[in-house]
């Protein structure tokens, strides 16, 4: 059998909005265009060595997101590629009519970059852990959306997005988590990464739920389950070639991301699914409801994010393919 | 950076194509049966002044527009007056005027980027939301050291957007000396005058706290005042202040019965309103 066990090997761990200010820094040398704008959270977006190495193309833009999305989209008419960088409730929910009209709908080459999404965002509470973004950016026409796993994969899209014409929202967040992407591992906006293969059942995973599902993955094994990790972090659009090819071979799939279950990576699977290639699926999201304080680790646990409520659901959709 | 030229007409001619301009406007919003007139007929006068008289740009129309003065409109729905200026000025076909509203038209109800209508650089109609875009590109002029201007208009009702003066901090903090704003100020929104809905009170001392140079024009449908306006902000701008016009206009001007009402906001003429407004207003060139 082919193991999962002993195939992430890590020897650091650190958190994904750090791989997104180390990028910055490297594009700032790379490309003259690239301009980063914030809103009074630099230093939470880690932009701190952007700013000191590259302060003509830094844009202070204060508390004031609404403002800072329509100067990406000034910024990005006059050829320059804007990151506008926020946390990810105020980089989407905040500004959506913003975001919609000068940069969706007027075609604008702006980067929205939303640092603290979701529950693992921990002690600060509800009011900031969106769980509503990646649905609310998907729906937008045009809108490319995506959701990196580690510190590595971070780096790698905010590099790639530069070279990408058209609006992006890129989310990544706060945990420290295992670095388990090679460095030099290719960042394909669109294109679905394979990092296991299996025949029992799939795992379709974004974000952080990818190391989750890696740990489930070896819990499944242990198991004498054999499943397929496939990390979507491209949301939109959606890889559905390498989703067909992998539900073709197990018949049934675990869907999971630290969002609400609604309006994300679940739905936007189920909805291909549903259409052409119905197939039992099982989903390990936030079921719709807001979060609150706590560290990332409980919430994780509390909401039914982590590795075991991953195998719990394969167990559950296994069931559903064999009846 | 070059520089490119203005497409300046003398007054008389901008009299002449200002009449034009508004029977474009009409006859589009009664055409279809949709629209906004009032603010479109109010300033006419200003986006004359502007395109045949100050704004520095080429053709064809090019989206970046490095080394050219920009204008965005920040209050979309007076997409009339805009689409009939720059069909005016060459920028498409007079003939696409009568598409206005209509389906599969590049002329939509609200001005958009989205079916490459030469001229418009971002989708506005959404209010206040302009400004901001209007900011992010003098800033970019700022970094690229390209020394031409930015040009941005909006409605006085439109200030109520709390975005408005989250633009109005970050122009003057960024010293966008290079931004040109002027306010339609002519008092009127959808449910009544400004200030019963929702009043702007001491608007001059507001842009000024918040570190703006502030002009005033008492005269925004004199061909001669606005222009003179336009020279005046010119010589205002590049002193470390971003520089704000109150215009102030009658809604519906040049047509009697629509001038000064809140009423004429987003009502379409009938057949004969529309040719009450048409004998008010003598073809100076050739309708569309």
């Amino acid at each position: 059998m082919n193991s999962i066990k002993g195939k992430f090997p890590f020897t650091d761990k650190k958190d994904t909005r750090s791989g997104f200010g180390a990028a910055m820094t490297a594009l700032g040398a790379a490309n003259p265009k690239v301009v980063a704008l914030c809103a009074d959270l630099t230093g939470s977006l880690k932009l701190n060595d952007f700013e000191k190495q590259y302060p003509e193309r830094f844009v202070q833009c204060g508390i004031a997101e609404a403002n800072m999305m329509g100067v990406a989209a000034g910024l990005a008419t006059a050829g320059y590629i804007p990151y506008a960088t926020t946390f990810a409730n105020f980089a989407t929910g905040r500004v959506y009519d913003q975001i919609r009209q000068s940069i969706a709908y007027s075609d604008k080459n702006v980067k929205i970059c939303a640092s603290h999404a979701g529950l693992t965002l921990g002690e600060d509470g509800a009011t900031h852990q969106i769980l509503e973004d990646l649905g609310l950016m998907r729906m937008l026409p045009g809108m490319t959306v995506i959701n990196t796993c580690d510190y590595n994969q971070t780096y790698a899209a905010t590099l790639a997005l530069a070279e990408h014409h058209g609006p992006a929202y890129l989310r990544f967040g706060r945990p420290v988590l295992p670095v388990f992407y090679p460095k030099d591992r290719p960042f394909v906006i669109g294109k679905a990464d394979v990092l296991h293969e299996g025949v029992d059942v799939s795992l379709f995973c974004t974000g952080h739920m990818v190391w989750e599902c890696i740990l489930a993955a070896e819990l499944l094994e242990d198991a004498g389950i054999s499943a397929e990790v496939i990390n979507l972090h491209t949301i939109k659009p959606l890889d559905t070639k390498t989703i067909a090819a992998s539900l073709n071979k197990t018949g049934c799939a675990v869907v999971a991301e630290e969002h609400q279950v609604n309006g994300g990576l679940c739905d936007s699977i189920a909805h291909y699914v549903a259409k052409h290639r119905p197939t039992p699926l099982e989903y390990v999201a936030v079921q719709d409801s807001f979060g609150e304080s706590g560290t990332p680790d409980q919430l994780m646990e509390k909401y039914g994010l982590k590795a075991a409520n991953v195998v719990t659901a394969a167990h559950q959709v296994l069931a559903r393919k064999a009846s | 950076m070059q520089s490119s030229s203005p497409n300046t007409r003398t007054l008389q001619e901008r009299e002449q194509l200002a009449l034009q301009i508004r029977r474009d406007i009409v006859r589009m919003v009664h055409g279809v049966q949709s629209g906004h007139p009032g603010g479109s007929l109010g300033c006419v006068e200003y986006f004359v002044n502007l395109y045949f008289g100050h704004l520095r740009y080429s053709l064809p129309f090019d989206m970046a527009g490095n080394g050219e003065d920009l204008f965005f409109l920040s209050n979309g729905h007076i997409s009339p007056v805009w689409y009939a200026t720059l069909a005016r000025a060459g920028f498409f076909d007079v003939a696409e005027l009568a598409t206005f509203r209509k389906i599969n038209s590049r002329l939509q109800g609200h001005p958009t980027t989205h079916e490459g209508l030469p001229g418009v650089r971002v989708a506005s109609g959404s209010l206040g939301q302009g400004l901001s875009v209007a900011c992010g590109a003098a800033l970019a002029k700022k970094m690229a050291k390209d020394t031409t201007l930015v040009y941005a208009l909006t409605g006085d009702g439109e200030l109520q957007e709390g975005q408005i003066w989250e633009a109005a901090l970050f122009a003057a903090h960024h010293n966008l000396d290079n931004l040109i704003v002027t306010v339609d100020y002519n008092g009127q929104q959808i449910d009544g005058p400004v200030d019963k809905v929702m009043s702007l009170k001491n608007l001059a001392q507001k842009w000024e706290a918040f570190g703006w140079q502030v002009l005033h024009c008492p005269q925004g449908n004199s061909m001669n005042a606005v222009d003179q306006m336009l020279l005046a902000a010119k010589a205002a701008s590049g002193q470390a202040l971003p520089v704000v016009v109150l215009m102030e206009t009658a809604m519906g001007a040049g047509v009697d019965f629509m001038m000064g009402s809140h009423k004429w906001h987003g009502v379409a003429p009938n057949d004969a309103q529309l040719q009450q407004a048409l004998d008010q207003l003598q073809s100076t060139t050739t309708d569309y």
